[in-house]
């Protein structure tokens, strides 16, 4: 595989990708696609080297779309799962960090609940770090999969319109997704609640509606995120059924979109919640094969990081 | 035991001083102030040529953890701190453990603060027992005991009814209290500011509405009480503009605000840097602007440092579980002054009545805040020229959570003088 250039030292967000990094990305996770297709479903790309899945948010999906995106890499892969609250009461990040460090991997991937910890990572951490998710920030290699889907479908990832519904407030898919698309000049629209899309969003780039008739409209990617009911106990709405009448995709209102739309969801999904049970399994939605491309963007990123240990550090 | 203090530029606007002086001190009291004394026999001599001389510092709201969190802060490095920093005197908070909400923990810190001696150090008593916002401290008992004011601080009192009585009560015995505006149902978890840069980079926002409901509540309470209310580190513009409509409709109400405050604001959280958390939010520029301005016009009486000492560990990690925070004894003065009087946006005079005549007025101390024949002799001389460099390794607080560490600029503390007695020398 011809390599390009990709001078990132870490994938922390997609704010501090340039458009060619991101083009850069999805051309090799494209020729990553290839591998998973093959009966032997491994080259030895990162062999010998150590990836640590540092998770500390319950997360069966995306651990295990890095884990095998490692394994065909063939990396050595260990987990390491904790739980946020073990983490309070006792070690902290810092010292459950710095003991892996001690083991030499060479690149960490975190999930965590706290907004900004991979990059408190950086400040001490030698590792490449990873991304997979912080608190409501961003969750980098999901807008990456997301633009691949958009890309194999549309044959570009320019002049597009996408939709995202829901829950933007404390949404870190959101936000990886707005920074891309406005990177790339596509054009946003945020819909939910006011309370869950506040207006300022719309000084990051995109626009906000509150109808998602409106909102949808032309969309060429319908995004829909995943609605958790603890928001409903906290009065950010007042019913999961209100909000289902209101901002629920359904083959009505996604008939709206460009004839070529496509449906997207981060999942897990709540059938009959966010998305209408028919629509989930409808020709248009992409829900598996986002999925998929998963493993390929994950791998790309794991490729182009290399694992290359800064020893300059400390 | 007499001291000299010849030459200094003495600065006091309460009783009219802006002019080279020669002080003269007797057993930790003024004897004389005039423009040439002549060098008595035996006395200890500071020749302050260059050097302005104000009524000691007073900051009203800090943080010295003890009892309790001693390794975070305790009395004497609080006190070592303050000295460093040009205070005279400072008021301690009642979050402690045990929380100072009766009067033998009030007689505690007192005792401690009197075994290091360095500073005056006066503790502000709980409004309510334990800090839960239920039922009021034995307000009486606590200002027999040495408290000088009531505050529940970070506990903002969320029953209206509550604050009310306590405001009530306290007329009679003319101490204030400080107020720390914060409605914990707005606030709630959040982090930061809530704006775009809390929307952009996933932090849980704390709105301007937190602070400011709960000081046009305050306000309104007060129009009919007329007792002493204090609103300490007023945060936003909002805020600013209440106060200043209700000190104009003759309202009793004063106001501090922060350093951090007042010289920052949120674009600095973007590093998700704990050093940066601090409550309330550093918020947008346009609030660090309007606070300035009521700085200038009268509406903010003090400044305040909230000092607010955490351990390292505390604050190296992720941002959203690290405390709230910053320590700023050693760091407000020469921030201040490097900042808005060399920059001209106030004068000396003005700087004075922030850091001492007002502090002084509003905590009742009648013999504080002012350089006057037989009152006690506390003094803060600095050099307006005096290069300094904020420097955790120099710090004599325990912490070194403070959000200036790197600022280089001109206006150094030189002598700190408490009764009589100097208690911090610049080397």
């Amino acid at each position: 595989m011809k390599d390009k250039e990709f001078k990132q030292a870490h994938l922390l967000g997609i704010e501090h990708l340039s458009p060619d990094d991101i083009e850069t990305i999805l051309d090799t996770a494209e020729a990553f696609i290839e591998v998973s297709t093959r009966d032997v479903k491994k080259v030895p790309a990162l062999k010998g080297k150590t990836v640590v899945n540092l998770f500390f948010e319950d997360s069966t999906r995306t651990r295990s779309s890095f884990e095998i995106a490692a394994k065909r890499l063939s990396a050595d892969l260990i987990n390491f799962s904790a739980s946020v609250s073990s983490l309070k009461k006792g070690e902290t990040l810092r010292d459950t960090v710095l003991t892996l460090e001690a083991m030499n991997p060479h690149i960490i991937v975190i999930r965590h609940a706290a907004s900004g910890s991979p990059y408190y990572l950086t400040t001490f951490a030698r590792s490449a770090i990873v991304n997979a998710g912080d608190g409501f920030h961003e969750h980098p290699t999901q807008a990456l999969l997301d633009a691949l889907t958009m890309r194999q479908k549309f044959g570009r990832l320019r002049g597009l319109k996408v939709a995202i519904i829901g829950d933007i407030l404390h949404s870190r898919v959101a936000r990886s997704n707005i920074i891309l698309h406005r990177k790339l000049g596509n054009e946003v629209s945020l819909i939910g609640p006011p309370s869950l899309v506040p207006g300022e969003f719309a000084r990051m780039g995109p626009k906000v509606y509150y109808d998602i008739r409106k909102g949808v409209e032309g969309a060429h990617a319908v995004m829909m995120l995943r609605v958790q009911a603890e928001r409903g106990a906290k009065n950010y709405f007042p019913s999961i059924r209100e909000y289902r009448n209101r901002f629920a995709i359904t083959r009505e209102i996604f008939s709206l979109a460009n004839r070529n739309a496509i449906l997207m969801h981060p999942g897990p999904i709540n059938r009959d919640v966010e998305i209408d049970t028919t629509m989930a399994d409808a020709e248009e939605s992409v829900i598996l094969q986002q999925v998929t491309n998963g493993i390929a963007v994950r791998m790309a990123v794991l490729y182009l990081l290399k694992g290359e240990r800064n020893e300059t550090l400390h | 035991m007499k001291l000299f203090i010849k030459n200094g530029h003495l600065v006091d606007p309460a009783t009219g001083h802006d002019g080279k002086m020669d002080i003269l001190i007797e057993a930790g009291c003024i004897l004389e102030i005039a423009k040439s004394i002549k060098k008595p026999s035996a006395a200890e001599t500071i020749d302050a040529s260059g050097l302005i001389v104000a009524p000691g510092f007073i900051d009203l709201h800090t943080h010295l953890r003890e009892p309790g969190q001693e390794n975070k802060e305790s009395i004497e490095s609080g006190a070592k701190a303050a000295a460093r920093g040009g205070f005279t005197t400072i008021c301690c908070m009642p979050n402690t453990d045990p929380v100072n909400d009766n009067r033998s923990v009030t007689e505690y810190i007192i005792a401690r603060a009197r075994k290091v001696g360095l500073v005056n150090i006066h503790p502000v008593a709980a409004i309510s027992r334990g800090l839960l916002g239920e039922n009021l401290v034995e307000m009486a008992d606590l200002v027999e005991g040495g408290a000088v004011a009531f505050s529940d601080d970070g506990n903002c009192v969320m029953k209206a009814d509550l604050i009310r009585k306590a405001l009530e009560y306290a007329k009679m015995l003319d101490v204030p209290l400080i107020e720390h505006p914060e409605d914990h149902s707005i606030s709630g978890e959040g982090q930061v500011n809530e704006g775009f840069i809390s929307y952009k980079y996933g932090l849980r926002g704390i709105l301007n509405a937190a602070e400011e409901v709960i000081v046009a509540r305050d306000i309104i309470l007060q129009s009919r009480i007329q007792s002493r209310l204090h609103l300490t580190h007023i945060s936003t513009g909002g805020s600013v503009d209440l106060i200043r409509n209700a000190k104009k409709s003759g309202i009793r109400v004063s106001a501090d605000a922060t350093p951090h405050h007042l010289l920052l604001n949120e674009e600095l959280t973007q590093t998700y840097d704990p050093v940066y958390k601090v409550k309330p939010p550093l918020r947008t520029e346009s609030d660090q602007f309007a606070l300035v301005e009521g700085l200038i016009d009268g509406t903010i009486d003090c400044i305040a440092s909230d000092h607010a000492p955490h351990t390292r560990d505390d604050k190296n990690k992720e941002f959203e579980y690290a405390p709230f925070g910053v320590i700023g004894l050693e760091s407000s003065f020469s921030v201040i002054y490097d900042r808005l009087v060399r920059k001209k946006k106030i004068d000396w005079k003005r700087l004075v009545e922030l850091y001492s005549t007002n502090p002084a007025r509003i905590l009742n101390l009648s013999d504080r805040g002012q350089v006057k024949p037989g009152l006690p002799a506390d003094l803060t001389l600095f050099n307006p020229d005096g290069r300094f460099i904020i420097d955790p390794k120099t710090f004599r607080s325990k912490a070194i959570n403070c959000p200036f560490n790197g600022w280089k600029g001109q206006g150094k503390i030189t002598y700190t003088i408490v009764s009589g007695r100097v208690v911090y020398k610049a080397d």
